[in-house]
């Protein structure tokens, strides 16, 4: 048989590694900087964009997207060409990729302290960035199943699989999730509404982790440990297994991001199933992983980039033991809203994909460039100092978030709330976050030492930009016999849509019944869609990112509904596109706020919230008081929240600003008569003081009320 | 409309059956293949990333052919 001679396109793999680390550093250091605020508001910086709320979001889009994402294009792009013995599909899709990917970053690193966001977690990124991701993610896709049919080897190795994996299910997730109805060119309400919305955006939330996070670096996994360790993956038959069992088991685990809120229970219960299942094919990867180092053990003593696979793995199944952990509904009732979960992802995110990006450029850097690592001990360092950082990370977390929970429910001998200040929960765990921004800033000081080392590393070699292969060419005739399964690795169309199905199956099953049963979502009467005002009021919540430390979902605990009133209902929730449930509660749920207090103490405790709550390290948001709402955006709000199935009739988008500027002129002259406060109504904290105390007010109205209204 | 469609499909309730029906037999084949597979094969396709068709003289290559 004729060997051809070819080349491996390296020139691609090193951009996406310079953006890696460029991003990697920009995403950690904004962690750090919004670690560091939550116990030095001042940190803030008293200016709009740099407010926790705003840049929360831009630290884990730019670490999972930016960071991650341009790590995995580095590691497939790498591994790819290799594994099928031939060059990329094509030069110009993967410039397009690289390109267009770092300009969607650009844009959201533009749009997100701006505050154009539309709130789902890890789904942040207004409309148009999402057509363009979804455009930039299907350049991807058809430069892989183009390179994938030029293939000069037979069969796919098992890695190829799991990027084929990624990249399906990434499409799926990210475009059902995208659904969303545009109002201007940087605003959008999302298609579904309240229980529907949290159930589409944890499915997808959750398999964010799982097919972004998780399935494309276990495909690295497989082709890297076996080069660093250099020796064949423990098992083989292992790997096959644990691919189908994973991506049919992962899609479906997304309920328990809702466990005890208003989702119906069968669909609750269907994501702890899962959830548990879970470890069996997560193990069993890690232990396939680990295994492959058997007899080599002693080499992880010197070489730093096994010491960062074996981390990373390691850090693999904690997570994933944790996770199905945190699923059972008695942890869950523990740990959810709580730092542990933040703990619990840096397990995953710091600790897994980190470490074994760190692990794979320490590889490929030297390779790449024909040299030697600059210095193995700077590597050594870095190694040490990253782990310490993880670890100091971590474990304050873990005592912050179970001590915040238990301080939450306890009462006292009278059968009160013991803490009935919530703010007293959270001063409590300051020193914890101290010592969690201690953590993290080791890591990115171990990351800036990689950075250093590899910068070195490359300038001692001399890039090799294409390197030169030589395969024997596939041959043509026609391959019958062999099992099934052989059979599917040649061919690789067939394989990608088999895949779409296994994970099509999990979430149909679970969203379809949710949007079609009636009594999975039972209405209530009293429960009517926002006026205009509280419509431009609830944008601006949306806008300051108040869902990253306040949730608006009170479970039905005694301790939270002595706390905060009655448990929500999925009923009162049909007219919020999006859900605002928020996931984490480093201030107080909001749901119930409404009525609580009045409106002069929202007034006073925007402006300066350490003058209401002494302490309070919620930053001040003086503009509230100086921009105004945008009226003329009213009609569009309302016509588009109309296409999406909020009951506005027909023609009140032309009464809607009278409506508006009625109630703003309510508060305002209300705000003057109480406590002689002058506010022009127009200015957007009275929108946001409207929405507030209508919030969860719904249910209080008594049905002859409504029966004298009618 | 789609909502109206899918509710008037007969025996939707059988569904999740066949699906989970599908995934049981999948995997029951699945794992049947794993044990019953080709000692070679799965020992070529073991050896594939530490072949990669490049610097046929580097170690990797060589250590992978001595297998």
């Amino acid at each position: 048989m004729e060997l051809e001679k070819f080349n491996y396109d390296n020139k691609i793999v090193r951009a996406f590694m310079i953006a890696t680390v460029i991003f990697g550093l920009v995403g950690m250091l904004v962690g750090l900087l919004i670690a560091i605020q939550l116990f030095y508001p001042d940190l803030n910086f008293g200016i709009q964009y740099t407010t926790f709320g705003r840049l929360r979001p831009l630290h884990t889009n730019a670490v999972i997207f930016a960071f991650v994402g341009n790590a995995m294009y580095a590691g497939v792009y790498y591994s790819m060409q290799r594994l099928l013995k031939t060059r990329m599909f094509s030069d110009l899709l993967s410039w397009i990729n690289f390109w267009g990917w770092q300009l969607i970053i650009l844009a959201a690193a533009i749009t997100l302290p701006l505050g154009i966001t539309t709130s789902k977690e890890y789904a942040e990124l207004e409309w148009p960035i999402d057509i363009a991701i979804a455009l930039i993610w299907v350049v991807f896709g058809i430069n892989m199943i183009g390179t994938i049919l030029k293939r000069r080897e037979r069969h796919m190795y098992v890695a190829i699989w799991f990027y084929l994996a990624t990249f399906i299910t990434v499409a799926v997730l990210h475009i059902v999730n995208s659904f969303e109805m545009p109002v201007t060119l940087f605003k959008s309400y999302s298609w579904y509404a309240g229980v529907q919305d949290a159930l589409v955006q944890w499915w997808y939330g959750h398999n964010a982790v799982a097919f972004f996070l998780t399935t494309p670096f276990l495909g690295l996994m497989y082709y890297f440990l076996p080069k660093a360790a250099n020796r064949p993956v423990y098992s083989y038959k292992l790997s096959i297994i644990h691919f189908w069992a994973l991506i049919f088991i992962y899609i479906w685990a997304g309920p328990h991001h809702l466990l005890y809120t208003a989702l119906p229970d069968w669909a609750q219960s269907l994501g702890v199933v899962f959830s548990v299942m879970l470890i069996a094919p997560s193990w069993g990867g890690m232990l396939n992983g680990l295994l492959t180092l058997r007899g080599a053990w002693d080499r992880v003593r010197e070489d730093p980039v096994l010491k960062f696979m074996v981390v990373a793995v390691t850090a693999y199944g904690m997570s994933t033991f944790e996770g199905p952990m945190l699923s059972l509904k008695n942890v869950n009732a523990i740990a959810h809203f709580t730092d542990w979960i933040i703990a619990h992802v840096h397990i995953g995110g710091l600790g897994w994909n980190g470490f074994i990006i760190f692990g794979i450029f320490y590889w490929l850097v030297p390779k790449m460039w024909g040299t030697k690592l600059w210095s193995v001990k700077l590597a050594n360092v870095h190694f040490w100092i990253g782990t310490l950082g993880i670890i100091i990370y971590a474990l304050p977390m873990y005592v912050a978030g179970v001590l915040q929970s238990l301080n939450w429910k306890e009462f006292n001998a009278e059968g009160f709330l013991q803490y009935q200040l919530f703010l007293d929960t959270t001063i409590k765990i300051l020193p914890m976050y101290m010592m969690r921004a201690l953590g993290g800033g080791l890591y990115l000081i171990g990351a800036i030492m990689m950075s250093y080392n590899l910068v070195k590393t490359a300038a001692s070699g001399s890039f090799i930009a294409n390197e030169e292969a030589e395969a024997a060419a596939l041959e043509k005739k026609k391959i019958t016999g062999g099992y099934w399964h052989r059979a599917l690795e040649r061919k690789p169309v067939l394989f990608t849509v088999l895949t779409l199905v296994a994970i099509l199956i999990g979430g149909v099953i679970e969203m379809v019944p949710t949007f079609l049963i009636k009594s999975n979502v039972p209405t209530i009467a009293t429960v009517k869609p926002y006026t205009p005002l509280e419509l431009h009021g609830r944008d601006i919540y949306i806008r300051e990112g108040c869902v990253s430390c306040h949730t608006q979902m009170i479970r039905p605990f005694r301790s939270e509904t002595e706390r905060y009133g009655e448990y929500s209902k999925a009923g009162e929730f049909v007219y919020d596109h999006p859900f605002l449930w928020g996931s984490k509660r480093t201030g107080p749920d909001l749901h119930r706020v409404g009525g609580k207090y009045p409106d002069s103490w929202h007034y006073y405790h925007m402006l300066e919230p350490g003058a209401i709550s002494q302490n309070s390290i919620m930053p001040p948001y003086p503009w509230l008081y100086e921009q105004v709402i945008d009226k003329s955006a009213t009609a569009g709000k309302i016509t588009a929240l109309r296409i999406v199935g909020v009951p506005y009739e027909e023609g009140f988008e032309e009464e809607a600003n009278t409506l508006l500027d009625e109630q703003a002129l309510a508060i305002s002259q209300g705000l003057m008569e109480s406590d002689s406060i002058q506010v022009v109504p127009e200015a957007e904290i009275i929108a946001l003081i409207a929405y507030l105390q209508r919030l969860g007010t719904d249910i209080k109205i008594k049905e002859d009320v409504l029966a004298e209204e009618n | 409309m789609y909502k109206h469609i899918l509710r008037n499909i007969q025996d939707i309730e059988i569904w999740p059956v066949i699906s989970l029906t599908i995934f049981f037999i999948f995997f029951v084949c699945l794992v049947l293949w794993v044990i019953k597979v080709d000692k070679k094969y799965i020992g070529k396709m073991e050896s594939m990333p530490l072949d990669d068709g490049a610097d046929l003289n580097s170690s990797d290559t060589l250590k992978a052919l001595e297998k």
